[in-house]
């Protein structure tokens, strides 16, 4: 039988129990399932496997794909090759913290509540923020909390949302504003920033929320200057999804004015896992912290004056205020979280200073050289952080396959989510990228159709 | 012994760092040249400067304040902190699972997108649904993603009056916190005296306005409800739906099927019934679940098949959308496919049992001391009451302290909601019948100590690297982050 190494009890073991408990058989545990219900089979499953077997069928399924170990990846959107310490697996595969539960027990969480406290003072530096909350599930499921946020501190019922911030992120918000009956609306792009004149006449006493993103989807920084005053003098909530690995040399959002910083983390020493687990970041200025949701960890002391930390503003919380609650938020991605707090501390200001810069010059570089291509021309003109969009002579699809033929990862195709961007594609360079990685796409984009 | 741990901040000394990176490759250019000036950072990071090694002792620490599944005994009911078997983490951060790029083309993703394919085959079997997604990343996430199903599914026939969601008064918090989510207004049932949904207040709610009953069954006083196929009718003759809350699936697998009981939608917790850790908070999983009527409003993409190449099916026009940036937490879902794989069928049946024989046995032996108010054969998990015990002046939560001197990790107290002072056990399948009897040779030790002093036990605990915490301080005047001190 499989699995029985994780099954203590023996035969002897069960009888005793059986003996103990006042019944005769397994099946009269059972006999409250009415036969009507009760499965009259045996359940059809493959047959269990030894460890062996499994971590050699895991691993055949593993081998079939590709990856950034056996590739060079130039994809993002959201999703990064940035250099992950080996410190952090270390951390989190720590069995103490990653088979705990969410921390209600104070006294025997002081760990993972720490954490957690540490991960959303750095959340704060970055952001500029006051609080931040213990995660959400991913950038995406952020943004359509904070937009849910922005309504509920304004009591209003509309959202206005950029067409640069993803078009992943905004399928969520979408789909979270439409079954709770609120209203959304895109602020139109021109030339891949957000059309400031056209936000200006979308504002009105109904909208909550403006929801933008820095640097945009395209990699673009949008030009935020006056931004929050023209939200702010319509009473409505300034929502910034920020890209923490561009914190290090970008404004902080706090200091242009935002009111609410969402995000994806996943740069923060996650990996990509095929996009998933991920890390939502959600900071707040403080006059949000009642609309906030998720964990939060709060300092405090006990009865001799011992500094120690506990889940703080539960009646925030769905298993305190039900259906009032500010989200139905439960699990969330603690130990991601952890993860990222690692590389924070690892990577200090100056890493991540250092980290931030050679995405800017080596993303540079690669446009720069990209650019210089016959036929593939630079989209929208800017300032780009970490990635850009590229007009090439062809189809994105036939140009990956050619990439992944030398092993390269190539750019996301953008005609999928911006249908007036036929043959245009997204790529992204980190840190992590060489000179020669970057010359080798190059090369095979040269003389590419 | 007690003592406080110094936050990474205070442990900080300018020119320390725990990283290195290559110098650029690049050709420099001026920064001003890349960033126009307004848009560049104004203040510091204002970020720890620590080496490796004084991180690694940092979170060495830490991680001994911490109480694992690996550290011990973990009842926490509803919640099922059941051993995590290390397999799965080995198998989860092979290069070609942990280092993938949701957006790679599809010839590249094959062997993630088949573990995803098999893994809906087996939850299928398992609950009798004819469709899976695995986009939600909790349960609670799981929840939401399901009422919006079942809310595209009334809309989409044009049945705009069903506005109401019913749950029992045992729910998880999460389930009246979801139905708000989706926009929908919450209708409690009643429980009657034997602990199960009352039947006849449910047939006396349910009108044309239900939009879906949602049901834990096992419920979360670890009951089964016996009741489910007249409930199961009552709701779908008046047109409404019916939403499994898997969250206890762990004790019926292979002996009964949600689908089977008329469930039309259900979520699971792959972090609870397929043994992933729970991370102190999360990653989790929430895959829903639904019967075929549903399946068109599904998120997108579903992963299909076709000639033996595995591939993502976007073309679902009646689709809900997303609900994840991307496919959900993958890296989880290969954890919980890897246990399906290693126990197959009799062993998750095995599991099933195990549980609740764990669960009736440790309840046999504590309710000697302690108040059973549904005393019948339970399933996966049991609740008590410390009613007797506050009366004599500690209740649940001085119990639960009191178990933290003694290493065990508590019982949830405090819930579900309709048993006073509430001690909800769950013991889980993967604990040895010595452990239990430990468990409950300590709970009959605290109460004899509640007899004995109960002022005592009310001001524990008093072997933890804290005593016990001020959550009212910490509530009323909120400190969520480090501050530099100013001299």
């Amino acid at each position: 039988m499989g699995g029985k190494h994780y099954l203590p009890l023996t035969d002897e073991d069960r009888r005793q129990m059986l003996a103990v408990i006042g019944v005769k058989s397994v099946d009269d545990l059972f006999s409250d399932i009415p036969s009507e219900v009760r499965l009259q089979r045996e359940l059809d499953l493959p047959p269990a496997l030894a460890e062996s077997e499994a971590i050699e069928h895991l691993n055949s399924l593993a081998s079939k794909n590709k990856h950034f170990h056996n590739c060079v990846s130039f994809m993002g959107a959201g999703v990064y090759d940035h250099f992950i310490p080996s410190i952090i697996k270390h951390v989190t595969g720590r069995s103490e913290f990653y088979t705990s539960y969410t921390p209600y027990q104070p006294e025997i969480s002081q760990g993972v509540l720490q954490a957690i406290f540490e991960y959303q003072t750095m959340i704060c530096q970055l952001t500029g923020m006051d609080v931040s909350n213990a995660s959400m599930y991913d950038g995406g499921t952020a943004v359509a909390e904070g937009a849910v946020m922005g309504c509920g501190s304004t009591r209003r019922s509309k959202a206005l949302v950029s067409r640069s911030v993803s078009p992943f992120y905004r399928e969520v918000l979408s789909n979270y504003f439409n079954s709770r009956g609120l209203d959304l609306e895109e602020i139109p792009i021109v030339d891949g920033h957000t059309d400031l004149s056209e936000l200006e006449k979308l504002l009105g006493e109904d909208v909550a929320s403006v929801v933008l993103q820095q640097p945009n989807f395209f990699g673009l920084v949008e030009d935020m200057d006056g931004v929050a005053d023209m939200v702010h003098n319509h009473k409505a909530v300034l929502i910034v999804s920020a890209d923490p690995l561009s914190l290090p040399l970008l404004q902080s959002p706090a200091d242009y004015g935002a009111d609410i910083v969402v995000g994806e983390g996943q740069g923060l020493g996650v990996p990509a896992s095929f996009g998933g687990p991920l890390l939502g970041i959600m900071a707040a200025r403080s006059k949000f912290v009642r609309q906030m949701p998720g964990r939060i960890a709060g300092e405090t002391v006990d009865g001799e004056g011992n500094r120690g930390f506990v889940l703080t503003l539960q009646t925030r919380e769905q298993h305190i205020r039900r259906e009032k609650a500010a989200s139905n938020i439960c699990s969330n991605e603690a130990l991601v979280a952890l993860g990222a707090a690692v590389y924070l501390a690892a990577l200090g200001p100056q890493g991540m200073r250092e980290v931030a810069e050679q995405c800017l010059q080596k993303a540079a570089y690669t446009l720069e050289k990209i650019t210089a291509l016959e036929g593939f021309e630079v989209v929208f003109p800017g300032n780009i952080f970490k990635e850009f969009a590229v007009k090439i002579p062809g189809k994105p699809a036939e140009l990956n396959k050619k990439l992944l033929e030398k092993n390269i990862l190539g750019g996301v195709d953008l005609a999928p989510f911006y249908p007036e961007l036929e043959n245009t594609m997204l790529f992204a360079v980190t840190e992590k990228r060489t000179r020669e990685e970057i010359d080798a796409l190059v090369r095979e984009l040269e003389g590419w159709k | 012994m007690r003592k406080s741990k110094a936050l990474l901040f205070e442990m900080s000394r300018p020119g320390r760092q725990g990283y290195s990176l290559p110098s650029l490759d690049v050709p420099e250019k001026p920064l001003d040249e890349l960033l126009p000036k307004k848009a560049q950072r104004n203040e510091p990071l204002g970020l720890p400067e620590l080496s490796e090694n004084e991180i690694i002792r940092h979170y060495t620490e830490l991680s001994t304040r911490n109480f694992g599944v690996d550290t011990g005994f973990y009842p926490l009911g509803s919640c099922t902190m059941k051993y995590n078997p290390k397999v799965n983490e080995d198998v989860a951060v092979l290069p070609g699972f942990a280092f993938m790029h949701p957006c790679q083309p599809l010839e590249t993703v094959q062997g993630a997108l088949e573990l995803l394919y098999n893994m809906e085959q087996g939850l299928k079997e398992l609950t009798a649904m004819d469709r899976f997604t695995l986009q939600p990343a909790a349960g609670a996430h799981g929840e939401l993603t399901g009422l919006m199903v079942i809310q595209a599914y009334h809309r989409h026939r044009g049945d705009h009056k069903r506005n109401k969601v019913l749950i029992p008064l045992s729910a998880h918090g999460t389930n009246p916190a979801t139905v708000s989510m989706a926009g929908y207004e919450v209708v409690q049932i009643p429980s009657d005296d034997r602990g199960l949904v009352d039947l006849e207040a449910l047939k006396e709610a349910v009108d044309e306005t239900t939009a879906a009953l949602m049901l834990t069954n096992p419920s979360t006083l670890g009951l089964f409800e016996e009741e489910i196929i007249p409930m199961a009718k009552a709701v779908h003759e008046a047109g409404g739906l019916l939403y499994y809350d898997g969250a206890n699936l762990n004790a019926i697998m292979g002996y009964a099927r949600p689908g089977d009981m008329g469930f039309d939608v259900v979520h699971l917790n792959i972090h609870k019934t397929f043994s992933t850790p729970h991370g102190g908070g999360g990653p989790g999983g929430g895959p829903v679940g639904v019967k075929e009527r549903l399946i068109p409003f599904l998120p997108v993409p579903l992963v299909d098949k076709k000639k033996n190449q595995y591939y993502l099916d976007y073309d679902l026009p009646e689709s809900i959308g997303k609900v994840h940036s991307f496919y959900g937490n993958f890296g989880v879902a290969v954890k919980a496919y890897t246990y399906m794989c290693m126990m197959g069928a009799e062993g998750l049946k095995q599991a099933s049992t195990d549980a609740v024989i764990n669960a009736n046995y440790l309840m046999s032996l504590l309710k000697k001391t302690y108040l059973l108010p549904y005393d019948r054969i339970c399933k996966h998990e049991f609740v008590l009451s410390a009613r007797p015990q506050m009366k004599k002046g500690a209740g649940a939560g001085d119990i639960a302290k009191a178990l933290l001197d003694r290493g065990f990790h508590p019982p949830t107290v405090y819930f579900p909601l309709i048993v006073e002072e509430a001690l909800m056990v769950e013991p889980t399948d993967t604990e040895a019948k010595e452990t239990l009897d430990a468990f409950a040779e300590v709970m009959g030790q605290i109460a004899k100590d509640i007899d004995q002093d109960a002022e005592k036990v009310a001001h524990g605990p008093y072997n933890t690297v804290v005593g016990r915490l001020d959550e009212v301080r910490a509530a009323r005047n909120p400190v969520m982050r480090w501050e530099k001190k100013v001299d």
